[in-house]
């Protein structure tokens, strides 16, 4: 007894510097993601709800209209703290910053705060408010009030409701926008739409090209799938130079038409909505066939057997047997491949036209060109979400942790 | 391919011969842009297209003596080797932690581990580059190559967890038991072991580096110039032949790495057999 109690608890000391030692092994790699992905990532989550610059501004104006009504015209006191506020930020270099926040939210604002930080009221001025109203009328419109104390931050809900078309109103409720500035929704549902054709196109290719290579005897099986894990494993940037090379106007494909006297004149095939999908389709289409090849191999040929000698017709064998046995790996294939479509950057941008840009695009645009960061920060935002969402089904699905299978 | 079946009915037969019609297509879809981008590396002439009329090597020769594309070489093969070996290393020592029994939360640290690679790239490139930014490290090697290796850790930490799921951890006890000192244990029990899977860890993450372009555009200087990004602007304002001959160059490389990687697991499923046996 007192042997066997001694001997458990030398197991348990001996056990407790295995723990330690598990835990340093992991930390190193730990400490490093927190820093190169968590923090990045952080950063962005924070970007996109940060809302900082009219609050440094105008800090009195916003501290004004805390009581404000958000229907009626803000009182003396207001435009008092405003004429303070835009005479202190414009010595400050704080206005430029807040006026084209304010911009982003009512356009024609930043005209509006420059061309009243030119004219301060003079010192005894009776009425501010007539003052600031007789330089700009706009100063009588609820919604330019509403913009600045939505705006009062340090943090809002403002970007993340631009990036889906939804904005809040001066009292303080969220509505959609006007429809000639919501944009966003239907780039994600362009995005979505172009997403599920391409994933739709691999399973009609996939499919059969799965099915066969199962049926198929290892010797002739393999160099095969090596044909499909080739352009799996070689460079998108590669097979895009390649579909350009082919399809562009003076490109092969279209040489080739001509020579045959299909075509005339040369067609567009690349810089269009076509282009993308032969493109994307060609990326991602081993996402899907090489999962499913794994999947079906895995399906003992017995069921089919048994279902014909019990008489079943084929097809009718085919669909209440096999499918349903291999249906979780086809799922499983379109949502791997639905889940990398959304997220396509280069393709697109290199073989499409402007009508065919995906979310990832107006991302870098607005990060590169617009550096409006923080609707860049709020459309990422977005994405990720549904991607999250995505994976989570997936992995419900598959069964633990699982990325591309190579 | 359809030897000993005559008997099967026609419908059966043309099911069959459908299946193959398709497959041949879609593999032909697969392979036929790379194959028909290989021999125009090689022609003399500029235009790229077919026929074509003699036999050049001059688009390599402007791939390995221009600047611009040595630069983008030798900027591709120190990033990506770097990278590389950092991945591999911290991704290893991290997959071994997370291997030994009763690990707290193994499945969610090994999500985390995991999940960049399920996160679309520009979101983590556009993080990155806010995060950057102000630290000074957007448009050096060091944010690149820290960037790189976090989209390669995931590569390492499949790889070689896969390995290690049929590691037998007794290995390691009958060593420390023989009163071995965990470092000897280390290099002469642990990794001759795992080593195929750490191998196949690293190659994959140069190749992931190696093709990486998001990334680059949106943290790298220009002396940060790597293939992928050099081909990328190539191929948006002025498709030259010598993108074909890079393209074939890195074709050539992805045949090799695949190979590679092939032998590799062929070699471990040898090791895994020879374990069973005995």
């Amino acid at each position: 007894m007192t042997e066997v109690h001694i001997l458990s608890r030398q197991l348990h000391r001996s056990n407790r510097p295995r723990h330690l030692a598990s835990f340093a092994l992991v930390l190193p790699l730990f400490a490093f993601l927190v820093f190169s992905y968590g923090f990045p990532i952080g950063t962005m989550l924070w970007q996109a709800v940060s809302d900082k610059e009219v609050g440094i501004a105008l800090p009195n104006t916003v501290a004004a209209l805390a009581s404000w009504d958000g229907k009626t015209l803000p009182d003396e006191k207001v435009f008092r703290a405003l004429a303070a506020d835009i005479k202190k930020a414009r010595a400050d270099e704080t206005l430029a910053p807040a006026a084209r926040r304010l911009n982003y939210d009512v356009s024609g604002f930043r005209e509006v705060l420059f061309r009243t930080a030119r004219r301060p009221p003079p010192a005894n001025t009776a009425s501010v408010k007539d003052y600031i109203i007789g330089i700009d009328s706009a100063w009588s419109n609820p919604n330019y009030w509403g913009a600045i104390r939505n705006a009062a931050g340090p943090a809002s809900l403002y970007y993340l409701l631009s990036a889906i078309d939804l904005r809040t109103n001066p009292v303080g409720s969220i509505i959609a926008k006007p429809n000639d500035s919501s944009i966003f929704i239907d780039i994600f549902v362009r995005t979505f739409e172009m997403s599920l054709i391409v994933t739709l196109i691999c399973v009609a290719l996939g499919f059969p090209v799965a099915y066969l290579l199962t049926s198929l005897p290892a010797r002739l099986a393999y160099p095969l799938l090596v044909l499909v894990l080739v352009p799996f494993w070689t460079s998108l940037l590669v097979r895009t130079a390649a579909w350009v090379v082919l399809l562009q106007n003076r490109g092969i494909v279209n040489h080739a038409l001509i020579d045959l006297h299909i075509l005339s004149e040369p067609t567009a095939l690349i810089y269009n909505r076509l282009g993308v999908y032969v493109a994307m389709t060609h990326i991602l289409l081993p996402y899907f066939i090489l999962p499913l090849y794994s999947v079906m191999k895995g399906i003992s040929p017995n069921y089919m057997r048994a279902a014909a000698s019990l008489g079943a017709r084929p097809i009718r064998a085919f669909i209440k047997v096999y499918l349903p046995q291999c249906a979780s790996g086809i799922t499983a294939g379109c949502l791997l491949v639905f889940t990398v479509a959304i997220g396509f950057y280069i393709t697109p941008a290199l073989v499409g036209g402007a009508a065919d840009q995906m979310i990832s695009y107006y991302i870098a645009f607005y990060t590169n060109t617009a550096a409006n960061w923080g609707l860049a920060c709020a459309l990422s935002v977005w994405l990720l979400l549904a991607t999250f969402v995505l994976y989570f089904l997936y992995g419900r699905l598959v069964g633990g942790v699982a990325g591309p299978v190579t | 391919m359809t030897f000993g079946h005559e008997h099967r009915p026609l419908s059966q037969r043309l099911t069959r011969l459908a299946l193959w019609v398709i497959t041949i297509l879609v593999l032909t879809y697969l392979i036929a842009p790379l194959l028909v981008i290989v021999p125009l590396s090689f022609s003399s002439s500029a235009f790229l297209n077919y026929p074509i009329p003699s036999f050049s090597l001059r688009w390599y020769e402007d791939f390995f003596s221009s600047p611009d594309w040595r630069l983008a070489i030798w900027n591709s093969l120190l990033v990506g080797s770097i990278s590389a070996l950092l991945a591999t290393s911290l991704g290893t020592l991290a997959a071994l932690g997370l291997n030994r029994a009763n690990f707290p939360f193994k499945r969610v640290v090994t999500a985390f581990f995991i999940s960049p690679l399920v996160v679309p790239v520009i979101i983590l490139a556009v993080g990155t580059y806010f995060f950057f930014a102000p630290l000074r490290l957007t448009g050096t090697y060091t944010g690149i190559i820290l960037a790189h290796t976090t989209l390669a850790i995931p590569f390492v930490i499949i790889t070689v967890g896969a390995t290690l799921s049929s590691f037998d951890e007794n290995l390691v006890r009958a060593a420390f038991s023989l009163g071995a000192h965990p470092v000897r244990v280390f290099f002469k029990v642990i990794l001759p072991l795992v080593l195929p899977g750490v191998v196949s860890g690293a190659v994959i993450a140069f190749a992931t580096s190696l093709d990486e372009v998001v990334m680059i555009l949106f943290l790298g200087g220009p002396e940060q110039n790597t293939i992928p990004r050099q081909m990328f602007n190539g191929i948006k304002y002025y498709l030259s032949p010598t993108i074909t001959a890079v393209a074939t160059v890195l074709i050539v490389v992805s045949i090799l790495i695949l190979g590679l990687v092939g032998l590799l697991r062929r070699h471990m499923q040898k090791l895994r057999a020879a374990d069973v046996e005995h």
